[in-house]
């Protein structure tokens, strides 16, 4: 497999006053094309800040972190923006959508950075929506939405850009059973059908079946490389 | 214009606090905007009192009196043109209450030297040729629903008794900005009864109106006029009629400077009506900032949705107060008497001020929110409770 991002000797420090908190000791991580990564570990292990700094969302304190051979540590903040909005879909475990806006408008959101028209837009908006299952609810509100479909819109929105690689911060930590059952087909689905890259961070070990790799932290180390 | 609608509906977020943030901008534009109109009708007064015109009364005070025979010898003076007189007449009509300048006039030169009372040709022969008619502004025609032919009785006090007058011509004022109110008879009149009834008063005029021939002359032709009569009984001070009304607003400075400073104090009030609502947002909205900014919102877009949404506020509550500020004005104009502010109305000045005021506000409004959403990075906005 082709890698697509490459971690090397990565440390993030956090400085509060005089002490130090070591959240990430010398990880290195190779993630390829295609790959579906589970992250697990404790809480307060390091896997937000490991898959925020992957993301291009959080500075590292030292190491590099490639993504399709540029090094993204070097980048200035508008740049790193830039590349997030091409690059990068996220998936955070409260859905994070604006409750003002429909759930169209919520996908549309990253194609507002784009050239695209607005007739474009609406077709990309559509068939992203219709590979959540939610075609018939695109003028819905979050609030008038279950967690589960919530949750689609947020994936929906993370690929409506049509990016390599998707990131999920506990995606099914907030849903029941069922429901987190269907968002993790709809990641399997993504990262089979669509060839997505995914790296997924989970409390759960059903999710982490799903993933072709699950990594472990313990206290900011890499414990084991399955 | 993708974001517009963004921008709407965030702003439309809190529908009650968004629109009680619009009341106060609005109610704030109005106290502005009337303000400002009240200093801009002092200003217009002081504006269209002419620089062509001198005014030439009574050194010591302009309530003491000038012989008619000073008229000649002003004629007489070089650069002079036409030379008219008044006296003020006072009395009242029908009521105390509705007071409204009445002077008694020299008919020949009156509306020569006011070219801004139009009165038609057939009105001002017959106004010249009968002794006791009169000619009143369309305004005082309207209010008391008075036509041409009409008796006026005035009850006299500075000229005792009762005095029927003819009305003969209805004036119309040539600009927005010129007295519609006035009422002025012959002096001639007025004169010949006070010499039957008090001797030693007839042949005093109020003052002078002097017409120059080029106005750059004024200072000279004033200082010429002034040494005829040095050493006389009765010295005169003149000046052109816009240093005279300068003069007579001085007494008001205070006044007026507090009303100014006054205004841009409800500007600033507006400032930290908007700037709190912002805030509030921005602060409400921390998470989501750092939703849009993962999305690849850069800072210029967020600062756009953010300035947008403060303008939006600011300029709805502005065009409320603005639409609400002219029937405000209109009826603050029926409700001061006519000849306190001879011309009130809102000027387009003060509905643009009012407007960029508002647009500056909103920007400022914004500011410390923005730098704040700004300044936190993504993983703090994350973490963020409140
Ligand atoms: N901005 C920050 N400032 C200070 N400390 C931080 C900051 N962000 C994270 N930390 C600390 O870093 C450590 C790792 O945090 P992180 O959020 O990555 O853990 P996690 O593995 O995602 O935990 P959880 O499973 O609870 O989400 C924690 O001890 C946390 O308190
Ligand atoms: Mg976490």
């Amino acid at each position: 497999m082709k890698p697509i991002i490459e971690v090397q000797n990565l440390n993030k420090v956090y400085k509060k006053s005089e002490n130090e908190i070591k959240v990430l000791n010398n990880i290195n991580i190779t993630v390829g094309e295609g790959e579906f990564l589970a992250l697990m570990g404790p809480s307060g292990s390091g896997k937000t800040t490991l898959l925020n700094l992957i993301a291009g969302i959080d500075k590292p304190t030292s190491g590099n972190i490639e993504v399709k051979g540029v090094d993204i540590t070097t980048f200035g903040e508008s740049a790193l923006a830039k590349w997030r909005s091409s690059n990068i879909g996220f998936v955070f475990q409260f859905y994070n959508l604006i409750p003002v806006l429909t759930a169209f408008e919520n996908v549309e959101l990253p194609l507002l950075l784009t050239k695209l028209n607005r007739a474009q837009r609406v077709k990309h908006v559509e068939s992203a929506l219709k590979v959540v299952g939610l075609g018939d609810r695109m003028s819905h509100y979050p609030k008038q939405l279950s967690g589960g479909q919530e949750q689609r819109v947020a994936i929906a929105r993370a690929v409506v850009t049509d990016p390599l690689i998707i990131v999920a911060d506990e995606p099914t930590g907030d849903l029941d059973r069922n429901s987190a059952t269907e968002i993790l087909t709809l990641l399997e689905r993504l990262n089979k059908e669509f060839k997505k890259t995914i790296i997924m961070v989970t409390h759960d070990p059903h999710a982490a079946e799903r993933a072709s790799r699950v990594l472990h932290l313990e206290k900011g180390d890499l414990v084991d490389n399955l | 214009m993708k974001f517009f609608k963004i921008i709407l509906k965030n702003a439309f977020r809190h529908k009650l606090r968004t629109l009680l943030t619009m009341t106060g901008i609005a109610i704030a534009i109005i106290a502005f905007g009337l303000l400002r109109t009240v200093l801009t009708s002092w200003d217009a007064q002081v504006e269209v009192s002419s620089l062509n015109r001198l005014i030439t009364r009574q050194a010591v005070s302009f309530i003491f009196p000038l012989p008619y025979a000073y008229k000649n010898k002003i004629e007489a003076v070089e650069g002079v043109g036409t030379v008219t007189f008044s006296a003020w007449f006072q009395g009242v009509y029908k009521d105390k209450d509705h007071f409204f300048p009445r002077l008694a006039i020299d008919p020949e030169t009156y509306f020569d030297v006011y070219p801004e009372f139009q009165l038609t040709p057939e009105e001002f022969e017959t106004f010249k040729k009968e002794r006791n008619s009169c000619v009143i502004g369309r305004d005082i025609a309207n209010q008391y629903n008075i036509k041409l032919g009409d008796i006026m009785s005035i009850e006299g006090d500075i000229y005792p008794g009762q005095w029927d007058f003819v009305v003969r011509g209805i004036y119309q004022p040539r600009d927005k900005s010129t007295d519609g109110t006035g009422m002025v008879f012959h002096w001639n009149y007025i004169n010949e009864r006070v010499k039957e009834q008090y001797p030693d008063r007839a042949g005093y005029v109020g003052w002078y109106t002097v017409a120059l021939k080029d106005p750059d002359r004024a200072a000279e032709v004033s200082e010429k006029i002034d040494n005829l009569f040095k050493n006389s009984p009765a010295e005169t001070k003149t000046e052109t009629e816009r240093a005279f009304s300068q003069n007579f607003m001085a007494a008001f400075s205070a006044i007026l400077t507090a009303m100014d400073v006054m205004s841009f104090v409800i500007v600033g009030i507006i400032m930290l009506v908007v700037a709190n609502t912002m805030i509030m947002s921005a602060r409400e909205r921390t998470k989501e900032y750092s939703v849009l900014k993962t999305i690849g919102f850069s800072a210029k877009q967020l600062s756009l949705l953010i300035i947008g949404e403060s303008v939006l506020i600011s300029f709805l509550g502005c065009v409320i107060g603005v639409l609400m500020l002219f029937p405000v004005v209109g009826g603050f104009e029926q409700s001061i008497p006519k000849n306190v502010f001879p011309v009130f109305y809102l000027a387009t000045r003060t509905v643009v001020i009012s407007v960029i005021a508002v647009m500056l506000v909103g920007v400022a409004a914004s500011i410390f929110p923005l730098m704040k959403a700004l300044k936190t990075s993504i993983v703090d906005g994350f973490r963020y409770s409140g």
